[in-house]
C-alpha cells in the first residue's frame, strides 16, 4: 500500500487531523501576531526593553518542543486541554520571528525619512501608522511566514500530548514502523523531509 | 498660525546665547547667538560637522537646547508645542526624504492632510506648487523612485511650502544634485523667494551658494559662529576664518559681491 492508497482508503481522518492541524496553526499564529507586532513595535520606542524582550523570545525558542509542553502541563486553565496547551506553545515559538522581524523592519526604515516627518510635524502615531509601518511591511510579512512555517512543522509534536493534528500518523507510523502512515502525516507539515527509511 | 506668529521686532527667529550637546558628548553648540530677520535668506555656512544641521533642528525642536533659548516668532521653543511649531515651518532636506510609499501628490498634501483640510482644497493646492516649482502637473501620481534627482527636490521645496508656513528650513536642499540641476534649481530658488518672501534659514557647505542664495551669511565652525555677514561683507572681511574658506573655494568668478542674476 502506497502513501496516496493509504490517504484515499482513511481520506476523512486525514482530512479531520488536517484541519486540526491547521486549526492549531492559524489560532496560534493570530495570536503570535497579536502579541508579537506590538512588542516589536514597543521596544523600538523603549530601547531599554530591547534586550529582555527579545532575550526572553530567544530563550523560549530554545526550549525543546515536548519539554515546553511539559513545562505548560501543571498551568491550570492551559493544562486542562490539550489543544490549548499546543496553542499556546505554538504561539510562544512564533513570537520570536514577529518580535524580531517587526522590530528590524521599523528599525530598517529610512533615518532620513522618519526625521523629515518628524520635522514637517507628524505626531508618534502618525508617524507610526503611515511611514514605519507601511514601509517595514514587508520585513514584518516575512516574519509572519516564517513564524508559520516553524508553527506547521512544530504542531505535529502536539499529537504527542494527545492534541490531534497530522502528528498524529507520524507517532503511530512510528510506533507501528510504517511508512505510510508517517508519510501521509509528515508529507504535508514537515519542511525537513528525510529518506523514509531514515526517519 | 500667521497671526499667532505675527509679533513688531521683525525677528523670524532668535537664537540666544544656545548651547547643546547630544547624552555626554562634546558640545555641538557652543555659546551660538544668531538673528533670523524676517523675509530674510540665512544662510548658515561652514563644513561638515560645523552644527549647521544640528543649529536647524534646534529651530523646529528636533533638538531641544542643553542651556541657552530659542525663540521663534517670538515665542521659546520650549514653550511651543513641538508638532504646531513644526507644523508652521517648512522644512527640505538633502535628497528630499520623500516617503517613498507616497505618490508625489501624497507627500507634497502631507502638511495640508494631517492639519485636516478639505481634499478638493488640497488637490488644489497640490496643482498649484506643482506648478509653482515647475513641475507637470501630471507627475502627480508618479511615485519618488520614477523621478529624477532634481524633480525629486522640486517635490521637496513644494512639500517644505505646502501649508504656506511663513518660515522654510532648508538643509543642503541642492547639495546632491549635478552641477547644471543644481544651478537651474538655485535660480529657480531666487525667483521663487522673491516672491513668496518666507524668512529662509538655508544650510549649506558651498561658498557659492551661499553668496548666490543669502541675503546674510552666517558662517560656522565648531559649533560657533564666526561672523554673519551681507554677502559683499563676506567676500571683504578680513576675518581669518572667513578667509580661510574664501581661500578654500579660490577665486570666485562672478561673486565679487555682486548678488547673481536675481
Amino acid at each position: 500500500m502506497n502513501v496516496f492508497q493509504f490517504i484515499a482508503q482513511n481520506h476523512s481522518e486525514v482530512l479531520e487531523l488536517t484541519l486540526e492541524h491547521l486549526w492549531m496553526v492559524g489560532i496560534s499564529t493570530l495570536l503570535a501576531v497579536m502579541v508579537g507586532i506590538p512588542l516589536g513595535i514597543l521596544i523600538t520606542r523603549w530601547p531599554a526593553l530591547n534586550k529582555p524582550v527579545l532575550g526572553s523570545a530567544n530563550i523560549i525558542q530554545t526550549v525543546p518542543s515536548l519539554a515546553l509542553f511539559g513545562f505548560l502541563l501543571p498551568v491550570p486553565w492551559i493544562g486542562a486541554r490539550a489543544d490549548r496547551l499546543a496553542i499556546l506553545a505554538l504561539t510562544l515559538y512564533a513570537l520570536l520571528p514577529l518580535i524580531r522581524n517587526t522590530y528590524a523592519g521599523i528599525k530598517g526604515v529610512d533615518s532620513a525619512v522618519v526625521e523629515a516627518g518628524r520635522g514637517m510635524g507628524m505626531t508618534d502615531r502618525q508617524l507610526l501608522l503611515q511611514v514605519e509601518l507601511p514601509l517595514a511591511l514587508g520585513v514584518i510579512i516575512a516574519g509572519v511566514r516564517v513564524a508559520a512555517v516553524i508553527s506547521v512543522g512544530l504542531a505535529t509534536i502536539a499529537a504527542a500530548i494527545g492534541a490531534g493534528g497530522l502528528g498524529e500518523y507520524i507517532f503511530r507510523g512510528l510506533a507501528m514502523v510504517n511508512n505510510c502512515r508517517r508519510c501521509a502525516g509528515r508529507g504535508p507539515c514537515a519542511p525537513r523531509r528525510r529518506e523514509p527509511g531514515l526517519a | 498660525m500667521s497671526a499667532e506668529l505675527s509679533n513688531k521686532n521683525g525677528l523670524a527667529i532668535e537664537l540666544r546665547n544656545v548651547s547643546y550637546r547630544f547624552g555626554e558628548g562634546t558640545e555641538l553648540i557652543s555659546g551660538l547667538n544668531l538673528e533670523v530677520r524676517r523675509a530674510e535668506t540665512l544662510v548658515l555656512l561652514g563644513r561638515s560637522g560645523s552644527g549647521k544641521t544640528t543649529t536647524l533642528k534646534l529651530i523646529n525642536a528636533l533638538a531641544s537646547p542643553t542651556s541657552g533659548e530659542i525663540l521663534v516668532e517670538g515665542r521659546s521653543t520650549a514653550q511651543w508645542d513641538p508638532i504646531r511649531l513644526r507644523r508652521g515651518i517648512g522644512y527640505v532636506i538633502q535628497d528630499a526624504g520623500l516617503f517613498p510609499h507616497f505618490t508625489v501628490e501624497r507627500n507634497i498634501a502631507l502638511v495640508p492632510k494631517i492639519e485636516k483640510w478639505p481634499a478638493p482644497r488640497i488637490h488644489q493646492r497640490v496643482i498649484e506648487l506643482l506648478q509653482l516649482v515647475g513641475l507637470d502637473a501630471n507627475l502627480a501620481s508618479r511615485y519618488p523612485r520614477e523621478l529624477s534627482g532634481g524633480q525629486r527636490q522640486r517635490v521637496g521645496v513644494a512639500r517644505g511650502l505646502a501649508a504656506d508656513p511663513p518660515i522654510l528650513l532648508m538643509d543642503e536642499p541642492f547639495g546632491a544634485l549635478d552641477p547644471i540641476t543644481r544651478a537651474e534649481l538655485q535660480r529657480e530658488f531666487l525667483a521663487l523667494q522673491k516672491r513668496l518672501e518666507k524668512t529662509v534659514v538655508f544650510v549649506t557647505h558651498d561658498l557659492r551658494e551661499a553668496l548666490l542664495l543669502g541675503t546674510r551669511i552666517a558662517l560656522m565652525e565648531a559649533g560657533k559662529l564666526v561672523a554673519a555677514l551681507s554677502p559683499e561683507e563676506f567676500v571683504r572681511s578680513s576675518d581669518p576664518m572667513v578667509k580661510k574658506y574664501l581661500d578654500a573655494f579660490g577665486s570666485l568668478p562672478g561673486c565679487n559681491g555682486n548678488r547673481g542674476p536675481a
